[in-house]
């Protein structure tokens, strides 16, 4: 019984992922009469469009459903995908139902992503998002609080509700109750990977970024009831490891299903972490907006977005890898990936200090072929199985 | 004086400049001078030199080993040590030469760092670049985060937020590393030389708008920036040399004469162009004479403003100083959005009368190319002038297709050529 309702319940997330015309947003558009806000990787201030009656729509960009016609026309071959089907969704009609876009602070492309859709969609909403670099709440703190305050202002002006302290922390406990349980599965998937294959919870995830969050609590409770009994799912021999490196553009849902297929227990990841950039609830006592840059302050994953204030480059990712007990790291970069490629020799330098084997590839959000990714995935985990083996002999 | 001793005096004083600063860097180790590496979009020399402590811009010196011949081997070094194919080939390079013996354009070894000043302006790669030398150097960083001039106008909010980091933040680190205090009225009078400079060099770049141009405003601009981009702002050297520049261009201007180029005076002028993007600098030179055996003179370029956009008004205010660093920072070129940049271009293209615009794409640089198709697309819509696409790198020579780039010049020329002769003689006509 339990197989079947969790195959039903990916179907359902797969349904929602593979919904490029956002269709399910055009019916809570007219069913809520909200904003409906666009976001990119990797954060955005999802809580403050909620507490505003709108929804945040997280846009991952086409993968490899959506076909480019337009789009290469404009990006050289040497920039990432994701903007390429981005503009491409944007210019088919598939992103009419956003009122706005938010274009958070990561990288030029998406920077200049923003000045692209101000060019072309001028009477929509185009805000680029500045993060704070800068992690003293007297400076880059009271910075955000300002940012904050516009985008808030902005929406206003577009028609949301005012941005009140009471809606605000309603919606920051909305969101605080969504990370607990995507957290929940985290960390189930740790212990029992089995139990969780992660082709499976991206799928979740990504279902995430475009449902109203308290559906999306739903989604996740009873697909997390379903594999808890499901004793079907046993363990197998699959090496452990981590996933690092996309965090942007992802990889195609076929990717992943193949590292799994080649003997991985992907046992932590980058992908979609909008839905756990803060590893601790954001606090409710208090005035809120404060809590959320004390959030982002002090309790954001480490990302390579991120400037990293102490010469610490790549412990994080060690210390990803020990509390997963993971045996080795994937670096699994979208192609043409400034901030993911220019990390990856301090996190391998970090890794390889500690002993922990690696490998690496690239991919686009469009790969079709996994075929020479499968060998190395496949090697790679039969090599580590085998030197596990040796140890324990 | 004759045309060419005037010549001669601003680029000796150039020579001579760069010189006595990478022997001092040099000589640090000896004298105990101390050195701060930092960038050249966002940089703070003045404040940097306020604390006498000495400017390094790896920018700088990845772009003269490009043009040394060194690059080459440089990047293949840091693409061993595991650096992505993929990625700014600046850092790469700076990466080789570093693991190389660290020895910079003049021939002489370069000091380690005592502070990385992390200027973060209109790049999120440099925010990489110097964790990469952080870890390597194992010395203090600060970082200056600049914020996005994203809708076209700098905020109250964003000046505040940059001088909150200098007072809290930057100027702290610097008299750390230097073991000085900060000298505020040093500071004004440093802005003042600042300034002078900048009117010099604003005047230089707009007597472009001479026809003839007496300069070329992108190869033989990034000769001008030199001093102002990098280590100098704010000296008297820098001054002087502003000054004598200027009046040899004045002079140029009063014979009637078109720029020198790298085969000498340019003859007849024959096409005016924008130029969007940064150079190549593996083949400097060649390229450069391909616009010149054409008889293509750059009048402006948006390159020679990475370093700060002065010919829109930005000045170095002594009466507020650490309020115009931020508005210098927040105004340079890759600060500033697509929609702005589009603007920069057209504004070109009209002031300088130029006959169309050339895009010079980098694989590198995201900052600058990401988008550039279609800022190409909205200059060509709003003025109706022919554009043009060109395509290599900046330090890596295997991007630099000669031949294809050649072909794609002399297409493009013969292009607008023709919509010259049509337009003129449409004109004749309409005249009739
Ligand atoms: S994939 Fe990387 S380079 Fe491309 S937009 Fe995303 S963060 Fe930027
Ligand atoms: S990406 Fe561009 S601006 Fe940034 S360091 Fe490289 S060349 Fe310079």
């Amino acid at each position: 019984m339990s197989a079947a309702e969790i195959r039903a319940l990916i179907e359902k997330a797969e349904e929602v992922y593979r919904d490029l015309r956002l269709e399910s947003v055009r019916r809570w558009k007219a069913e809520h009469k909200g904003l409906a806000i666009g976001f990119m990787p990797i954060w955005a201030p999802r809580e403050l469009i909620h507490a505003q009656g709108g929804l945040p729509v997280g846009i991952m960009g086409g993968g490899e459903d959506v076909e480019i016609i337009k789009g290469d026309a404009f990006y050289q071959s040497y920039i990432c995908h994701i903007p390429r089907s981005t503009i491409e969704l944007a210019l088919n009609g598939s992103l009419d139902c956003l009122d706005g876009m938010v274009f958070p602070a990561i990288c030029d492309v998406i920077r200049n992503l923003s000045g692209i859709w101000k060019l072309r969609f001028p009477e929509r909403l185009s805000r680029y998002f500045d993060v704070p670099q800068d992690f003293d709440p007297e400076v880059g703190g009271a910075f955000m609080r300002r940012e904050l305050e516009e985008l808030a202002h902005e929406l206003e002006q577009r028609g949301a509700r005012k941005l009140e302290p009471m809606a605000l922390r309603r919606s920051i406990a909305a969101y605080n109750h969504n990370r607990a349980r995507i957290q929940g599965l985290y960390d189930l998937r740790r212990r029992e990977p089995w139990k969780v294959p992660t082709w499976e919870l991206y799928l979740l995830l990504r279902a995430g970024l475009v449902m109203p969050v308290e559906e999306h609590d739903h989604l996740l409770d009873q697909y997390r009831a379903a594999v808890e009994v499901d004793h079907e799912r046993r363990p197998m021999d699959q090496a452990r490891v981590v996933l690092t490196g996309s965090f942007c553009e992802q990889p195609p849902l076929g990717l992943i299903k193949t590292l799994e297929r080649a003997g991985c227990y992907i046992v932590d990841d980058d992908f979609v972490q909008v839905g756990r950039w803060f590893d601790k609830p954001v606090e409710l006592a208090g005035d809120p907006l404060d809590n959320l840059v004390h959030s982002f302050l002090t309790d954001s994953l480490p990302s390579p977005t991120r400037y990293e204030d102490s010469d610490q480059k790549g412990q994080e990712l060690v210390r990803r890898v020990e509390a997963s007990r993971a045996e080795g790291v994937l670096f699994c970069a979208p192609s043409f990936c400034d901030p993911a490629l220019l990390d990856q020799p301090m996190a391998v330098r970090a890794i390889e200090e500690r002993g922990i084997p690696w490998t690496a590839f690239k991919y686009a959000e469009n790969t079709g072929q996994f075929q020479v990714i499968r060998e190395q995935a496949g090697t790679f985990a039969d090599s580590i199985k085998l030197f596990s083996e040796a140890v324990t002999a | 004086m004759s045309t060419t001793a005037l010549k001669d005096r601003s680029q000796e004083r150039q020579k001579q400049m760069i010189a006595e600063h990478f022997s001092r860097l040099a000589r640090s180790g000896e004298t105990g001078e101390k050195s701060v590496y930092t960038f050249v979009p966002g940089n703070l020399t003045e404040l940097v030199r306020n604390f006498d402590l000495l400017p390094v811009l790896p920018e700088i010196n990845a772009l003269q080993s490009g043009m040394r011949g060194k690059s080459r081997e440089y990047i293949g070094l840091a693409e061993k040590l595991g650096h992505s194919e993929d990625v700014c080939t600046y850092v790469k390079c700076d990466v080789g030469m570093m693991k190389s013996g660290n020895v910079g354009p003049t021939g002489e070894r370069l000091p380690s760092p005592d502070l990385l000043l992390l200027s973060y302006t209109g790049c999120f790669t440099f925010m990489k670049w110097f964790e990469l030398l952080r870890q390597e150097y194992k010395c203090p960083t600060v970082m200056l985060h600049v914020p996005y001039q994203a809708d076209g106008q700098v905020t109250a909010s964003m000046r505040k937020y940059i001088v909150d980091q200098l007072v809290k933040k930057v100027i702290p680190s610097l008299e750390r590393a230097s073991g000085k205090k900060f000298d505020i009225d040093k500071l004004r009078e440093q802005m003042r030389a600042s300034a002078q400079a900048e009117d010099d060099l604003v005047w230089v770049l707009k007597s472009a708008r001479n026809k003839p141009s007496p300069i070329d405003a992108y190869f033989g601009g990034v000769y001008y920036i030199g001093p102002i981009f990098s280590a100098f702002r704010g000296t008297h050297d820098a001054v002087l040399y502003y000054k004598e520049l200027r009046e040899e261009v004045q002079e140029r201007v009063e014979l009637g004469l078109g720029p020198v180029t790298p085969e000498g005076p340019m003859e007849k002028e024959k096409f005016r162009v924008v130029v969007e993007g940064p150079p190549n600098w593996t083949s400097f030179r060649e390229f450069w004479k391909m616009f010149a055996d054409e008889g293509a003179v750059v009048v402006a370029s948006t390159y020679t403003k990475v370093g700060g956009t002065y010919d829109y008004g930005f000045r170095h205010d002594p009466d507020h100083p650490l309020e115009s660093l931020a508005d210098y920072c927040l105004g340079c070129y890759t600060n500033l959005n697509l929609p702005t940049r589009v603007d920069v271009l057209c504004d070109y293209m009209r002031e300088y009368s130029a006959d169309g615009l050339l895009v010079h794409s980098v694989k590198s640089c995201n900052s600058f190319s990401a988008g550039q198709l279609v800022m190409l697309g909205e200059v060509e819509r709003r003025t109706g002038k022919p554009v043009g696409f060109l395509e290599s790198d900046l330090v890596d020579p295997r991007y630099f297709s000669a031949a294809n780039i050649k072909n794609r010049l002399e297409s493009y020329f013969q292009m607008v050529a023709q919509k010259r002769d049509a337009a003129s003689s449409h004109s004749a006509e309409a005249a009739r």
